[in-house]
């Protein structure tokens, strides 16, 4: 077991290593940097202007060089200034964080909180008119943009309540935060739900013909225990390694969400970062991203041994 | 009879005295409140001088003073509008290449400094780049060009010298692009963390978040501001922002930003709301490779205006709702458009689309195009739908005269940078101007060397009547050649205008003291007279 730690930790090192050199490469392929950025908000370009500000910012360094002052400052804990609103890098993304991980936390409950008691409901009761219900609510779910589906949900409380559930002011305490963090997660979470939830079902089906379960209903266990203990329990393994990959889609379905409900988040952010060629910003932040998701795939993979003891790792 | 008579007279009077004092008491403007209103992005930074987009004009703006400014309660901007402001009074002198201000006493910038000569002196020397301390970038560099230098008399006189007369300069100086700067605080400083003089004072800018201003207690205007603050939520989302206005969230939508169509909407959903539809003062443009084929071809420019039917433009794009003009915005709302008779006289500009086209199509053939060997162009814009929707229509009509235009979606990073390399052929562009008067559209955009001059066209005969309607201080001679030069440059075909574009302004009925300007969308937003009336 130690052994295998200790190699997931050297893998997740050189992923993290090669997300770094992607991102660093990528960003600087797309077109235009922070300069031309700067420039189209004046509607002109100035060459003598432009040169200096890729100057003072080191833009005009070799990419090489450019990327060991980065790698060397964040191994130090230096993230380097925001080029837009030349800030340190760590005071323009730390606030954003608790909230875009609020949201985030709020959404994979909401998603795993529906969709795995939903679709044990769909695999218990496979082809019943609930069934059939749940399925097109999935399906619905799945094919809905989230965009589209939140701008639905402040339209309705508009026309509903004549109030508009989105972030214009700090929250007074934690349970205005919750209510005002609840609808987007809801929104955003649909999607997440209705994907476990088909699972949840294809993979109920799928152990509820097992032998040990007809061997658990033979000794005269109760169908709540034949559902919930004997064959949820062995249903469940997939599911994780979908929620776990889920956390990180979220982050793509958090960046419509924050847009369209006026979120502070990073998610957000990021996409500002990006359309300002603001790298500081979008390089760390990614660099953050990726650890969140290599970690939760890494946390993923201990839960298996958890959950099946029949799962031992070679070394 | 008489005494109800008189009972009925007596009834009515008092009810009338006490109906004229409500009115009277609710035509008061009241002090308080903190004025709500969305932006529509996180601006490039909070320096007015290095900015040319009214997206930091409108937080920022109340932040500062300039010497002179456009009066806030008359919606059309023109050199008769100009009020007094950090400036007490002016004076031209030396045969109209002088022009003194004396300035006003007692004003302290928000850090208690005092404001003096000083700052006007080296606010305009950095504008110029005289100064060692230099703008980031400096889009307007080409509105002093005609400034010799600038000296103080005491603390409270400046004096400009002018190379030539020039009676717009003051237009130039009373635009919301043109506020005094401190000269103790750095440019860097000023991008994040503005200092003014103005009736607020700069809180804090959370990017993509908010940016908040403050009531100045010192404001040296008396009894202003109204308000005691002003919260900007950033709302990038459009339809948020909207329904956030519908649910009642903000006071004011983002100043010009609800497109014809969400006008619609808002009247629908909140009825109570008071709405502004007015012209921006930005243009929807071609822009042409006047150096490569095909466009180095003159006859081929003269068929591309021949074949452009404006209305469909406007109809389409606008449900008919915005205006077909020149470069300079037309009347009655634009000072210096063209009459619309003499407008119609220019290559293209004729109702008969049909038979420009036809003459259109003669001159393609004479340069040997026609339905069978037809001409391949990319016609290229920025990937924003705004430019994008035109460039479509505009390549249907390129059809009718054997062009096959291919859109080419530029990323907007690299759309100034791809047009200052000339890497085009045709482009669809929009030009916003700031100030309406031609000194700032002319020499901006059609001035040989002018960096906003995109296409690069230059005629030394038409610049040096540029210079002569500069000079020149009868209003209605001024016009005249204004028409003339304006008339020439559509005939050039420079950068043919296909439309002014018009937007709204809506805000809750609470809110009073808006004007919303007809000619500039760029210079209404000192905002010291608005007030809440609830």
């Amino acid at each position: 077991m130690a052994g295998y730690l200790a190699r997931r930790f050297l893998l997740m090192i050189l992923t993290l290593f090669g997300i770094s050199v992607i991102i660093f490469v990528l960003l600087r392929l797309v077109p235009g940097n922070i300069a031309d950025i700067l420039f189209d908000s004046a509607g002109m370009i100035n060459p003598v202007e432009k040169k200096q500000i890729e100057r003072e910012l080191g833009l005009d360094r070799p990419i090489a060089v450019q990327y060991a002052h980065w790698i060397g400052g964040l191994l130090e804990g230096d993230l380097g200034y925001s080029y837009k609103s030349e800030r340190p890098a760590i005071e323009e993304i730390a606030p954003r964080i608790p909230i875009t991980a609020k949201l985030a936390a709020l959404a994979l409950a909401f998603s795993v909180l529906l969709g795995v008691p939903l679709g044990v409901v769909s695999a218990v009761r496979q082809n019943s008119a609930l069934d059939y219900v749940l399925r097109v609510i999935s399906l619905s779910g799945l094919s809905m943009p989230a965009f589209w589906l939140g701008l639905l949900i402040l339209m309705a409380f508009v026309s509903a309540f004549g109030t508009i559930p989105i972030y214009t002011d700090p929250p007074q305490s934690p349970w205005d935060e919750l209510l005002l963090l609840s609808v987007p997660a809801a929104a955003v979470g649909f999607r997440s739900s209705a994907l476990i939830m088909r699972l949840t079902r294809s993979a109920m089906l799928e152990v509820l013909r097992q032998d040990y379960i007809r061997t658990a209903r033979a000794k005269g266990a109760s169908e709540r225990t034949v559902n919930y203990h004997h064959a949820l329990r062995n249903a469940i393994l997939p599911l994780v390694t979908v929620i776990g990959i889920e956390a990180a889609f979220l982050i793509g379905g958090l960046i419509v969400t924050e847009t369209v409900f006026n979120i502070p988040g990073v998610a957000r952010f990021l996409v500002e970062a990006i359309r300002w060629r603001d790298y500081p910003i979008v390089q760390n932040l990614v660099m953050f991203i990726a650890l969140i998701v290599v970690v939760a795939n890494f946390i993923v993979d201990l839960l298996y041994a958890v959950l099946d003891p029949r799962i031992r790792y070679a070394r | 009879m008489r005494r109800p008579f008189h009972a009925c007279v007596t009834v009515g009077c008092l009810a009338g005295a006490v109906l004229f004092v409500a009115a009277a008491q609710a035509a008061e403007p009241k002090h308080g409140g903190i004025l709500k209103l969305y932006h529509r992005e996180s601006p490039g930074s909070a320096s007015i001088h290095e900015e040319a987009t009214y997206s930091t004009n409108v937080p920022f703006m109340p932040v500062f003073n300039n010497l002179v400014i456009y009066d806030q309660h008359v919606a059309q901007n023109s050199l008769q509008s100009i009020v007094p402001e950090l400036a007490a009074s002016w004076a031209w002198g030396k045969d109209n290449t002088e022009l003194t201000f004396r300035l006003r006493q007692g004003v302290k910038w928000h850090d208690g400094n005092p404001f003096t000569s000083k700052d006007v002196k080296c606010t305009i020397d950095m504008l110029m780049g005289k100064s060692s301390a230099k703008f980031r970038k400096n889009p307007r560099e080409n509105w002093y060009q005609n400034v010799a230098e600038i000296t103080t008399n005491g603390d409270y006189e400046a004096v400009f010298h002018l190379k030539r007369p020039q009676p717009a300069l003051l237009a130039l100086l009373a635009s919301g692009y043109s506020p005094i700067y401190p000269c103790h605080v750095s440019p860097a400083d000023m991008r994040q963390h503005p200092i003014g003089t103005g009736p607020f004072k700069f809180v804090e800018w959370k990017q993509n978040e908010s940016i908040k201003l403050t009531r100045n207690p010192d404001y040296w205007k008396r009894g202003r501001p109204y308000l005691d603050g002003i919260e900007f939520t950033i709302i990038s989302n459009r339809s948020t922002a909207m329904l956030a206005f519908i649910a009642g969230r903000l006071d004011m939508t983002f100043p010009t930003e609800v497109s014809i169509p969400l006008l619609k909407d808002v009247a629908a959903q909140a009825p109570q709301a008071v709405c502004k539809l007015a012209p921006l003062n930005v243009s929807t443009n071609i822009i042409l490779n006047r150096d490569t084929p095909p466009f180095n071809n003159p006859a081929i420019r003269r068929a591309l205006a021949l074949t452009l039917d404006r209305k469909a433009f406007v109809d389409i794009l606008s449900e008919g709702k915005a205006d077909i003009g020149a470069s300079m915005l037309p009347p009655p709302e634009g000072v210096w458009g063209m009459p619309k008779k003499m407008l119609e006289t220019i290559t293209g500009y004729g109702p008969d689309v049909a038979k420009n086209r036809a003459e259109a199509r003669a001159l393609m053939e004479q340069q040997g195009y026609g339905p069978d060997k037809r001409l391949n162009i990319k016609v290229s814009t920025r990937n924003l739908a705004v430019y994008r929707d035109p460039a479509v229509i505009l390549i249907d009509q390129l059809k009718e005269i054997y062009i096959d235009g291919e859109l080419e979606p530029v990323e907007t990073g690299s759309w100034f940078a791809k047009v200052a390399r000339k890497d085009y052929v045709i482009g669809l562009n929009l030009t916003g101007n700031s100030v309406d008067d031609p000194d700032q559209n002319f020499y901006e955009n059609y001035a040989c060397g002018s960096e906003r001059n995109y296409t690069q066209y230059c005629n030394k005969e038409l610049e040096a009547r540029f210079d002569q309607q500069s000079i020149e201080t009868d209003i209605e001679k001024r016009k005249k050649l204004v028409w003339d030069i304006d008339k020439q440059l559509q005939e050039d075909v420079a950068r043919p205008i296909l439309f002014h574009g018009r937007q709204a302004t809506c805000w809750q009925p609470y809110v009073k003291g808006v004007t919303v300007m007809v000619n500039s969308s760029y210079n209404g937003y000192r905002y010291e007279d608005l007030w809440l009336d609830k």
